[in-house]
């Protein structure tokens, strides 16, 4: 084994950890704070030993069946993804805890208390107490990457799933890690075929259950995962701290600056699902009063019930939002009576984000704010989440919603009349392919008359740019067969389809206008338009699209459509002179934000 | 040795980078440090904060009143993250203006040197040139050295020299 250190954000000590214990099928969709995790595979996949395939799936469902399929083979597999993605992914996940596996198989969870990128701030370790399966919180980077292994240990002597669920201040954190040498497992992949286990029909599922409970009684007693103590002085007999994940780091440290370490009797719980039973019990007999400090929802309080737990469901702690450590300060201060618990002053909120200068969604958005202006915006999960800036989104929900939520506007908004509102649904080109085909297949047959506009700007880049389906290329950019969107929305029974650059503001403005003739027309039905053009963060696209200088005339009247309604952030107005001027720095000459003024004093004053 | 740094800053503007740069230095001198990092949403062109801590600590976060120093690469940030900073902590701040703080024109800078994302290394240069920061100029230009793209070594060299000779 070497010994190297090296500083890895938590994401990439996982990833590194994931090599070394041998996984050998690694399938993810990207999401914050998980994306990282494939990433560091892909960039260390010379370090494997052995065959390794890591595949951007195309949403978490599958990548979780692709890594448990693997895992039944008896290798060694691992899906990923964040909180919402166990979600999509819920349908195997709950039925593989009856099931189990055979090779060491993980599910690595991202949660974001917070939340911070997400829609929702739900604890996996909750959903893993109601899909009866295990799950491991690090309370470190270094921590997440020491249990891999171990985990993998543990699914392999239970046959079950594990979950290690790291959480945003994990993921991003850096930190000192080691890293080792990956050793070779030697596996080769068997499938040994037993119908009544892999393909349990209900008359199977009662002694499955059976045996997964007696499975989790076992889990909880393994003496690797019982919750840790460090023993107090004495001083404070009948009580006692706990904390799990990230959270009991700040405690730490808390504990450490108020020179209270070894003072207090403290747990960190690594395994808050199935909760060890012995740890209840001497809870319940040894303290009078507990301090359970964990993100995001009270799981290890739940099922301690202690009747001194001083948490999140006894009120004393904020039941919402992450665990900071100035809450912990508080909470800490209240529960052991330190004079003067500091105030948390209150958290000010800095500069929103906004697409970035030259984003052609912005062009797109800004077309069908205005060609209807009393339009339905549904939306949808990515950067262009932040057209809601320019007053074009007006619903945001989960991966896909965005045209089912068209058409149930159009089946509720029809029932009362002939007319209906313009209903202008927007999705990118990954969100279109992780959850949109079946969406829009229901949207034509149920003949809800709405215009989907895909936003291809050929990545996932809200994520960071993780290939998609379309291009032809693959995790770590390996060439694979493309699958073109335009064929896929002709199969889907769509008959008004067109594609068009968003930069081309009067054409694809005249497209909006014929997509809502179609839907208007007596056979009209779904009408898509692709709205095309790569993301300007990648330096391909940059380079390949002319770059004007941009200059600002003095018949500017300081109206502020063009950094208001269009919202540049290369834009803004001057003060002083209550004119517009453009940040040189930030503008990258794209030159869509020309048509947007209704005097004409965007000018372009070069090309090149 | 222990010290408490956050870089506060808007998303493009390389505080992930610099944040990684002072990282490096601590780990290249065998000392703990722990860092957390703003991710997603917020890079695009919002706020993002990173914390640095050096030195034998748990966890990544910043307590309110306990950073020990502050690079702020996005001035309008400064009322957002100024109660992060010790009552005796230092800013050393990106901006034209006077004010508060150690402060210098790193954006003009960095534009002079073809390129204001270099800015974050001209701070970082005016940092150890005031003898705020536990790394010094050596430390820095290893880490540079480590972390930057092979083309870009010089270019973010002379950006941090700029600052810390300005
Ligand atoms: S990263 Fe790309 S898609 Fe996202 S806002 Fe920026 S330009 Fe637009
Ligand atoms: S040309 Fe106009 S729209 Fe494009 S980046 Fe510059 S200011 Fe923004
Ligand atoms: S440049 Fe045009 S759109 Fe922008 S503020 Fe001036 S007049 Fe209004």
């Amino acid at each position: 084994m070497t010994n190297n250190v090296q500083l890895l954000m938590g994401n990439e000590a996982i990833g590194q950890g994931l090599i070394e214990a041998g996984c050998q099928v690694a399938a993810a969709y990207p999401g914050t704070p998980s994306t990282e995790i494939l990433q560091a595979m892909i960039d260390r996949q010379d370090q494997a030993v052995e065959p390794l395939h890591i595949e951007w799936s195309l949403n978490e469902k599958i990548a979780f069946e692709v890594a448990l399929a693997a895992s039944y083979t008896g290798k060694r597999s691992v899906a990923v993804m964040k909180q919402v993605g166990l979600n999509v992914a819920a349908d195997p996940f709950m039925r593989t805890a009856y099931i189990g596996t055979k090779g060491g198989m993980l599910t690595i969870v991202a949660d974001d208390p917070g939340p911070h990128s997400s829609q929702n701030e739900q604890d996996t370790r909750l959903f893993c107490l109601q899909g009866r399966v295990p799950v491991l919180d690090p309370a470190s980077p270094a921590e997440a990457k020491e249990m891999i292994e171990p985990a993998f240990e543990l699914s392999e002597k239970y046959q079950m799933n594990i979950v290690v669920r790291p959480t945003t201040r994990i993921c991003h954190s850096r930190q000192n890690v080691a890293s080792g040498s990956p050793q070779p497992l030697e596996r080769r992949a068997v499938f040994e075929k037993n119908p009544t286990r892999w393909a349990a029909t209900p008359a199977f599922l009662p002694a499955m259950h059976r045996s997964l409970n007696r499975n989790l009684e076992q889990i909880a007693r393994e003496p690797a995962w019982q919750p840790r103590l460090t023993s107090g002085d004495g001083s404070a007999s009948r009580t006692a701290l706990v904390a799990s994940g990230i959270v009991y780091s700040y405690l730490a440290d808390l504990l450490d600056e108020l020179d209270l370490t070894g003072v207090f009797d403290l747990f960190q719980v690594l395994m808050p699902y199935p909760l060890s039973p012995d740890f209840s019990a001497l809870m319940h007999a040894r303290y009078d009063r507990v301090l359970i400090l964990e993100e995001t929802y009270p799981v290890i309080e739940l099922q301690l019930a202690h009747p001194g737990a001083c948490g999140k469901q006894s009120g004393d702690i904020p039941r919402e939002g992450e665990l900071t450590p100035d809450l912990v300060y508080q909470a800490l201060a209240r529960f052991i009576d330190l004079d003067d618990p500091p105030e948390v002053p209150a958290e000010r909120r800095g500069q929103r984000p906004s697409l970035c200068p030259g984003c052609p969604h912005r062009a797109a958005f800004y077309s069908i704010k205005t060609c209807f202006p009393r339009g339905i915006f549904p939306s949808d999960i990515g950067c262009y989440t932040l057209g809601m800036n320019l007053g074009a989104v007006d619903t945001v929900h989960c991966m896909g919603a965005c045209i089912s939520q068209g058409a149930g506007f159009y089946q509720a908004y029809r029932q009362d009349g002939e007319d209906f509102p313009t209903i202008v649904v927007t999705i990118g080109d990954s969100t279109f392919f992780h959850a949109g085909i079946p969406a829009l297949i229901n949207a034509v047959i149920q003949q809800a008359r709405i215009i989907v506009v895909i936003l291809d700007n050929a990545t996932t880049a809200m994520t960071g740019g993780q290939p998609v389906p379309h291009m032809g290329i693959a995790a770590g950019g390996k060439p694979t067969r493309a699958v073109a969107i335009e064929p896929l929305v002709t199969a889907c029974g769509v008959d008004f389809l067109a594609t068009c650059d968003p930069y081309d503001q009067p054409r694809f403005e005249r497209l909006l206008r014929d997509a809502d003739t179609h839907i208007r027309s007596a056979d009209g039905g779904v009408a898509v338009l692709i709205a095309r053009h790569g993301c300007v963060m990648d330096p391909v696209v940059r380079k390949g699209q002319s770059r004007v200088k941009i200059a600002i005339l003095e018949t500017c009247t300081g109206c502020g459509r063009c950094t208001g309604h269009f919202e540049c952030p290369a834009l803004s107005l001057r003060r002083e002179t209550k004119k517009a001027i453009v940040d040189v720095d930030r503008c990258i000459g794209c030159g869509c934000c020309i048509p947007v003024c209704p005097v004409a004093a965007i000018v372009a004053q070069e090309v090149s | 040795m222990k010290q408490q740094i956050i870089v506060s800053g808007i998303g493009g503007q390389g505080v992930l980078f610099l944040t990684r740069v002072i990282a490096q230095v601590a780990v290249n001198r065998g000392i703990p440090v722990l860092t957390s990092e703003t991710h997603g949403m917020a890079q695009r062109g919002g706020t993002v904060l990173s914390t640095i801590k050096v030195g034998d600590f748990a966890g990544p976060l910043i307590r309110s009143g306990q950073a020990d120093l502050g690079l702020l690469l996005w001035e309008a940030n400064l009322p957002v993250h100024d109660t992060l900073l010790r009552t005796d902590g230092t800013w050393v701040i990106n901006s034209a203006a006077s004010g508060k703080g150690r402060r210098m024109d790193a954006a003009q800078v960095a534009r002079n040197l073809g390129n204001t994302v270099l800015l974050n290394l001209v701070l970082l240069g005016l940092a150890v040139r005031e003898g705020v920061i536990f790394c010094s100029a050596e430390d820095c230009e290893q880490a540079i050295h480590m972390l930057a793209p092979e083309k870009f070594i010089e270019q973010n060299l002379a950006a941090f020299r700029a600052g810390l000779k300005a």
